[in-house]
């Protein structure tokens, strides 16, 4: 198998790694990277569960190589944080709102949300439900979903922390 | 949504709007599922699937495949049989022997007939595609009523039929009911298998420590007694096999009980001495995981008076279970409990068959069959009410059991605990603007639309008890299905509770931190709840049956008031009074004449920890205790006629759907959804919520979109994402919970169950409301799921039928 060396940037810190051509991206990111946050659900590009932020916009990273993202910028579900044990605004929201239950779902979900906030900073609900239409979840009936992105919404424009999404304080 | 009805009682913690425990590490990405467990020098199993839904395997030539790179073994289902023992499936047919590889005779199409075990996942699948499996292909049966016929084949020929379970109860006067009533109508209701479909698939890591002689095992598990079965198997004892349940399970809603998987790797991790991970891929998963849901015939019938009052039901329920018996064949026994749903229906007959065939294996499906029964009885009240041209409302509330005559004994033998039926009705209708939604309706209807409103009332049996099993087997004498709780305080005063089982989202942290919280009157926040594994845990079984707020939090609930006892005594022997002149405040204890006269928590603490002279006499040091509680009315067998408690307790649900399809395309449309609910009291208002959004969602999957579709040579079509659709925002439109609070006398604080809430009368609801849109067109479906294509085609061969005239409601 050949192997190629690729540099990608993940939540700000730059990785050099020898891949072979066929490793997936969500694969390098948690087999290699050890970011064991974004979940591979069903490896064929429906779900949404492994999604991440590559140059800024949500791609499944079960249908991308590991060395197509070479010299791209990644960003996970633990890179959403503003700082190690503080939560972003989202996912304080994700919380009020009980937006999940066995959270296998979440990261996907959390980054889809995250993307179209940064697009679109007041959705309605029917944006919000076009927004995490291509991600899965079997818990929640989405609605408590919805919810949180509406809250967190709402408060990022209270906070003027637009797509950055800074700390609730 | 409108505010929550205040619970009866007053509580603290209980009932309140409170953030959960579990979610804090979740939306980090900081969960610990199995997929992110890797232990050192870890191999990774793939696996080799049968590609014929009936084969005689000749030979299996793992040369090629051993000889990859990488490649560690090739296991086979003979090499697997020799050294491990069949997996159990509680009812009675030794013959039917199911082990986690195929042996000799594979038996549906993805039956896993040989595993590698290689260095990578990658390797291991490049070396499953070089396993070379000779088959004698053989005439598969699929059909469940031709299973049952003389010459069909036999999927167990050591068996001998492919019945594995067939029974008539008849409960009440069932002839003479029928003999005597005005009407009489009958009807097939058919559930196609669908199944729950978490999005993580089934994982297991298994290690085995030669020089300790113990296997641990992680495991996506929800499975009552697992470890006991896994050792079993094994053949090793309980005590050499550590499950650990602080894994975090990805949604399994039933189905997550991968007994084989986990066989298959603790064999081959102590075979090859190095860990072994199995991860299912979805193929993997829908097709060979053997996570089926209920396939299931009714045949139905009912007899009715001129009022609108039934009086007696006849259900036969062929149910087929696929290659394996699993616990699918109790999916038929739990229904049981609520026969009649929350009606007064005096007599009944029921038959259930559970027959095996040619197809993936059934699993517990959330609800343990209630939902597909429910279905059934719903969907032969709407034809009640058509029947007499009655107001389908009008019917049910005429039948529905009524609030002063709870507790209430049905036919079967369950007593139902509480209820208020038709108040729930009542706001669920409010709610819903029944007025305006029917001119709504009728307005679409005008313009040419097809528009329909879906009424549902139905039961939530909740505590799981397994009265099923000597129900169905009687050499098997459960009746208990205890669940138990550990509580320590250490000697800084912080509250550790443990449970003894793993948890796929039902918030089991938040639970007992809560139910702690109330009793001691501390901080839920502050209390740390931990899974325990297997070898520490206390007996427990699992969480199924909607049971784990009646029985893991009664079991908390008890422990928590033994450690108060204990404090309360420490308090008042340190006061030098008697335990009745003190109480009990914030964790303090004071006299009760003189409140202000008291020992402080931290005082009672380091007296139990350190000062063994304060203590009273014949206390123990330290501040622990446990309780394991039985099931509330457990503890007795069925009747002879097949009369038996259940459940302990029944919630209640009705619902109100209203739809409009486009009658080109035959897709449905739901505008408006509203649910009433009556669990007894909420322990966290939010869990119980969540928890019954996605259960509505996953029956709105049912009634529409979800199908383990097989082709006519017993193929699955619908093995991926792409053709087995789970419901996306898109489809599940925002629904409105009405809550109501009906305490069950039986638990700690009135709670009941609510883990399979939504589900059990969703799939109806969607149906019911699809058949009301139908009406018009003189149209009724009773199959499940009701397909957009399905539809659409019906609706093309009936579009120049002349439309009857019918009013409703």
């Amino acid at each position: 198998m050949s192997a190629h060396q690729i540099t990608v940037t993940v939540n700000g810190r730059t990785h050099t790694a020898q891949v072979p051509a066929r490793l997936t991206l969500v694969d390098l990111l948690r087999d290699v990277l050890l970011l064991t946050g974004t979940h591979a659900g069903c490896e064929h590009g429906v779900c949404g569960a492994c999604s991440v932020l590559l140059n800024g916009k949500p791609v499944r990273s079960c249908l991308i190589f590991a060395v197509q993202a070479d010299g791209m910028d990644i960003v996970t579900v633990e890179g959403l944080a503003p700082e190690q044990e503080t939560l972003s605004i989202l996912q304080d929201c994700f919380w009020e709102t009980h937006a999940l239950q066995c959270g296998f779902c979440t990261p996907g979900m959390l980054i889809a949300a995250r993307a179209l906030l940064a697009e679109n900073p007041s959705p309605s609900e029917e944006q919000i439900r076009e927004g995490i239409g291509g991600n899965l979840c079997r818990c929640t009936g989405y609605k408590p979903i919805v919810d949180a992105i509406l809250l967190a919404a709402e408060r990022m424009r209270g906070s003027n922390a637009g797509a950055n999404d800074a700390p609730p304080d | 949504m409108r505010p929550p009805t205040e619970p009866v009682r007053n509580f603290r913690y209980i009932s309140k709007k409170r953030r959960t425990k579990e979610d804090r590490r979740f939306i980090a990405g900081a969960g610990h599922f199995v997929a992110d467990i890797s232990l050192p020098g870890m191999l990774h199993v793939a696996l080799v699937a049968s590609p014929h839904p009936f084969a005689q395997i000749i030979s299996i030539d793992t040369q090629a495949a051993l000889a990859l790179d990488g490649v560690k073994a090739v296991l086979t289902g003979e090499e697997l049989a020799r050294a491990t023992d069949p997996l159990m499936s509680g009812l009675d047919i030794p013959k039917v022997r199911r082990y986690p590889l195929a042996v000799g005779l594979a038996r549906y199409a993805g039956e896993w007939v040989a595993a590698v075990a290689a260095e990578s996942r990658a390797v291991a699948e490049d070396a499953a595609e070089l396993v070379e499996v000779t088959y004698e292909p053989l005439t598969p049966v699929l059909d469940p009523e031709l299973a049952m016929a003389a010459d069909a084949p036999i999927v167990h020929p050591d068996h001998g039929t492919n019945v594995l379970f067939q029974r008539k109860f008849v409960w009440g006067a069932v002839e003479s009911d029928f003999a005597a009533a005005d009407h009489t109508l009958s009807f097939r209701a058919r559930w196609n298998r669908s199944a729950t479909v978490p999005i993580e698939t089934f994982g297991v890591v298994a290690a085995w420590n030669p020089a300790t002689r113990l296997m641990d095992i992680w495991a996506s598990i929800q499975m009552p007694k697992f470890p006991d079965l896994l050792a079993r198997a094994l053949r090793l004892p309980g005590n050499a096999v550590r499950v650990h349940f602080d894994v975090d399970v990805g949604g399994s809603y039933g189905v997550k009980r991968g007994l084989k998987h986990s066989v298959l790797a603790g064999y081959l991790a102590r075979k090859l001495g190095r860990p072994v991970r199995l991860i299912e891929d979805r193929l993997d998963n829908m097709r060979g995981g053997d996570a089926h849901g209920p396939d299931r015939i009714f045949d139905m019938g009912v007899v009715f008076d001129r009022s609108g009052v039934i009086r007696s039901l006849r259900i036969r329920a062929v149910d087929n279970v696929g290659a394996h018996a699993g616990r699918a064949p109790f999916q038929l026994g739990k229904p049981v409990g609520a026969i009649v749903g929350p009606y007064r229906i005096g007599s009944v007959e029921y038959e259930a068959i559970s027959v095996t065939t040619n197809m993936t294996p059934q699993e517990a499906v959330r609800g343990f069959g209630q939902a597909p029964t429910n279905f059934a009885l719903e969907t032969a009240v709407d034809r009640v009410a058509h029947a007499l041209n009655m107001d389908r409302i009008e019917v049910r509330r005429r039948n529905l059991i009524r609030h002063e005559e709870f507790p209430y004994t049905i036919p079967s033998g369950s007593t139902y605990d509480s209820g208020d039926n038709h108040v729930v009705l009542d706001k669920a209708l409010e709610a819903a603007g029944y007025e305006n939604l029917l001119r709504r309706r009728d307005a679409a209807r005008a313009g040419g639309k097809l528009a329909g409103i879906g009424i549902v009332c139905c039961l939530e049996p909740s505590g799981g008890n397994a009265s099923f099993e000597p129900l169905f087997n009687p050499k098997n004498e459960t009746t208990t299905w205890m669940e138990a709780c550990g509580i320590r305080i250490d000697l800084n005063g912080a509250i550790i509770a443990t449970m003894g089982t793993s948890s796929s989202g039902q918030g089991h942290e938040t639970l007992v931190a809560t139910i702690i919280g109330e009793v001691l009157e501390r901080d839920p926040d502050t209390i740390r709840v931990i899974h325990s594994d297997s070898l520490t845990a206390l007996p427990s079984n699992s969480p199924v049956g909607s049971r784990m707020a009646i029985m893991l939090g009664g079991a908390a609930a008890k422990a928590a008031d033994k450690l108060k006892q204990a404090i309360m005594a420490i308090g008042a022997h340190r006061l030098s009074v008697a335990v009745d002149a003190v109480i009990y405040r914030d964790g303090d204890v004071g006299l009760a004449q003189d409140p202000a006269r008291r020992i402080a928590w931290d005082t009672i603490v380091e007296i139990a920890h350190r000062k063994f002279h304060q203590l009273p006499p014949g206390m123990e040091p330290g501040l622990q205790s446990m309780h394991v509680l039985d099931v509330p009315t457990g503890g007795a067998l069925p009747t002879a006629d097949g009369r038996v408690q259940m459940y302990p307790c029944y919630a209640f649900e009705a619902h109100i759907v209203y739809t409009e399809i486009d009658a080109i395309t035959g897709q449905v449309a739901l505008r408006k959804y509203v649910v009433g609910h009556d669990c007894g009291t909420m322990i966290n208002p939010d869990i119980v919520h969540g928890m019954t959004y996605g259960g509505i969602a996953h029956g709105i999957g049912a009634a529409l979109y979800e199908r383990f579709s097989y082709d006519e040579n017993g193929q699955l079509l619908s093995g991926s994402f792409m053709d087995y659709l789970i419901p996306s925002a898109h489809e599940v439109p925002d629904i409105e919970i009405v809550d109501h609070c009906t305490p069950s006398p039986l638990t700690a604080f009135g709670q009941k169950g609510s883990g399979e809430a939504g589900y059990l009368g969703a799939p109806a609801a969607v149906a019911s409301a699809i058949n009301d849109a139908l009406s018009p067109r003189g149209l009724n479906v009773a199959t499940l799921p009701i397909s957009a294509s399905m539809l659409g085609e019906l609706l093309a061969n009936t579009a120049n039928v002349p439309l009857p005239i019918r009013n409703d409601e």
